[in-house]
């Protein structure tokens, strides 16, 4: 165990060393651009799959944690122009709040009714969002990138080692809560919550914990996104293919483990990108409609299951 | 005399108009074995639902090693030491059978036991109910008789002071039954107290020191096997008039 935490440490700070090596020998800022969109894609996978995933509650209202964390973002950049880690952090609270109450909603409903509940509670704060004026109302805001880059070469270089932090930060989260005691309860309830209760796993407070996490990452992710995209309207930042990326990247990644959501965002975020610019922007909602498709109906357990299997049948061979 | 291991007290249970429980008493002292049997929708699922924290009880009070539990939700009363087995095994099927058997250990046990060696207690637990050969195996795999042993291991994990077992041999045949009744009386020999609930009646008659009889929500006899057997009442309660 000790020695795989060594070998996850490492593999972080080599992960972060590489990008900021990246930053400094990429010239042309679409690089930046592209990977920002994939890495972003990870931590919202990785942060679906923790409550999806791992305590097996699907979730269709991940772009409504996203937006609240974009919007929060805004209002307080608006309103005080706090730099962009406080932003981060606040907008992780908020989002992890509206996780938190998600997670209420566990009490009472499960599976196909806690999924529409989800998609309702984006919707419900959709509304809100189009009726506040101070953040642009229906017709978006504007967001004035700030000059001040750090000692990176320009903004986008910036923003990328911040969604690169977020992401290594994210996967670390759900590498600790899959390997605890935490995430063997999480597995108790998705099995069978009625029995994990009855065996002396705490459901409701690991529920809430596994939901509130899951909004703080959405969050946080979605926190420097304004600075991203420079404009931000409702309609864009709560896309429900937001929510559906959220889930295809873990389903074709493989929901069981951490690795999983982080493998299917770079696949199927990279092919997306790679599609986008190769042959046309529309084509590539087909590319994860096909790929999920084929997934769930060739390989449930997605490409680690997939790894997974060869690697036993490797063995017993 | 020593504390009753549980003392259920005038316990009453509605679901709506519909009166599932009308002030049924029991106690259980430690190490005892006490059948509990009844007609279909008598509600004997429903008292150990009560009693295991599935459902709250309305009325009445639930004394557990001389402690109110009747408001403790179902993980406390399994950290306190009340462990149940499931009328329909409920395994928790993504895992291998020694991994079933660590949530257990690791929630219910968790302050009962020796942190270090979680997989020997696993192991050595599947070893007394002899399916040591299964543990690596995805418990969605197992045979109907071999996920009723795994909901006893998983039962036995937490490491109970009383145990409550749901029918656990319903649908077996006979050899089966002899086999999950061994397993009983091994459990209960280490000194946990042991209600069974069962329709096999061969089963109960050996197994419990006493036995109660629900009819209709309500307690209508109480004794020994042969003491049972001779009552008028229960035998109106399962043949007719």
């Amino acid at each position: 165990m000790k020695t795989r935490n060594r070998t996850f440490l490492v593999g972080s700070a080599v992960v972060f060393l590489a990008g900021l090596l990246f930053t400094g020998v990429a010239d042309n800022e679409f690089y930046f651009f592209t990977s920002y969109v994939v890495l972003q894609a990870v931590v919202m996978a990785t942060a679906w799959n923790i409550l999806g995933g791992f305590t097996g509650y699907v979730n269709f209202g991940s772009a409504g944690f996203f937006a609240v964390g974009a919007y929060v973002s805004i209002a307080l950049n608006k309103a005080f122009g706090l730099p962009l880690p406080f932003l981060i952090l606040a907008a992780a609270v908020m989002s992890g709040l509206m996780g938190l109450a998600a997670g209420c909603l566990t009490l009472r409903l499960k599976g196909v009714y806690f999924a529409i509940a989800t998609l309702a509670m984006a919707i419900v704060c959709e509304t809100i969002v189009i009726n506040w004026e101070y953040v642009g109302g229906a017709s978006g805001a504007y967001i004035l990138t700030p000059e001040d880059s750090l000692f990176f070469d320009s903004y986008i270089e910036m923003l990328f080692m911040v969604i690169l932090s977020i992401a290594i930060g994210s996967a670390a989260v759900a590498r600790y809560l899959s390997t605890s005691r935490i995430g063997q309860g999480l597995a108790a309830i998705r099995d069978d919550e009625i029995a994990a209760e009855c065996n002396g796993v705490p459901t409701l407070k690991l529920k809430l914990i596994s939901a509130t996490v899951m909004g703080a990452m959405m969050g946080a992710a979605g926190a420097p996104y304004p600075f991203f995209v420079t404009y931000v309207d409702p309609a864009s930042a709560f896309n429900l293919l937001i929510a559906i990326n959220a889930i295809a990247m873990p389903m074709i990644g493989g929901t069981a483990t951490w690795l999983g959501p982080i493998i299917g965002g770079l696949v199927v975020g990279g092919a997306q990108e790679f599609i986008t610019v190769t042959i046309s922007s529309e084509m590539n909602l087909l590319v994860v409609g096909v790929m999920l498709v084929g997934f769930i109906t060739l390989a449930p357990k997605g490409i680690v299951g997939l790894f997974q299997d060869y690697l036993k049948k490797r063995r017993t061979r | 005399m020593s504390v009753p291991v549980l003392q259920v007290t005038d316990l009453t249970k509605k679901f709506g108009g519909f009166v599932a429980l009308n002030q049924v008493s029991l106690h259980l002292g430690r190490g005892e074995r006490l059948g509990l049997i009844g007609p279909n929708g008598s509600g004997k699922t429903t008292m150990i639902n009560c009693i295991s924290g599935a459902l709250i009880n309305d009325e009445g009070s639930i004394l557990f090693e001389d402690r109110e539990i009747r408001t403790l939700p179902a993980y406390k009363r399994a950290c306190l030491g009340i462990a149940r087995s499931f009328q329909i095994p409920r395994p928790f099927k993504s895992m291998t059978v020694l991994e079933n058997l660590c949530v257990p250990l690791d929630y219910a046990a968790w302050d009962r036991i020796d942190h270090r060696h979680v997989h020997d207690q696993a192991m050595d637990i599947l070893r007394t109910i002899g399916i040591a050969d299964r543990a690596d195996e995805i418990s969605a795999d197992l045979t109907q008789v071999d996920l009723r042993k795994l909901e006893l291991a998983r039962a036995m994990a937490a490491k109970p002071t009383l145990l409550i077992s749901d029918e656990a041999m319903a649908g077996l045949s006979h050899s089966e039954v002899d086999e999950i009744l061994e397993i009983l009386l091994a459990l209960n020999e280490r000194g946990v107290a042991v209600i069974m609930i069962e329709h096999i009646m061969r089963a109960v008659m050996q197994f419990s020191h006493r036995i109660i009889v629900l009819d209709a929500g309500r307690k209508i006899a109480e004794g020994t096997p042969d003491e049972i057997v001779q009552n008028p009442d229960v035998e109106r309660a399962y043949l007719g008039e």
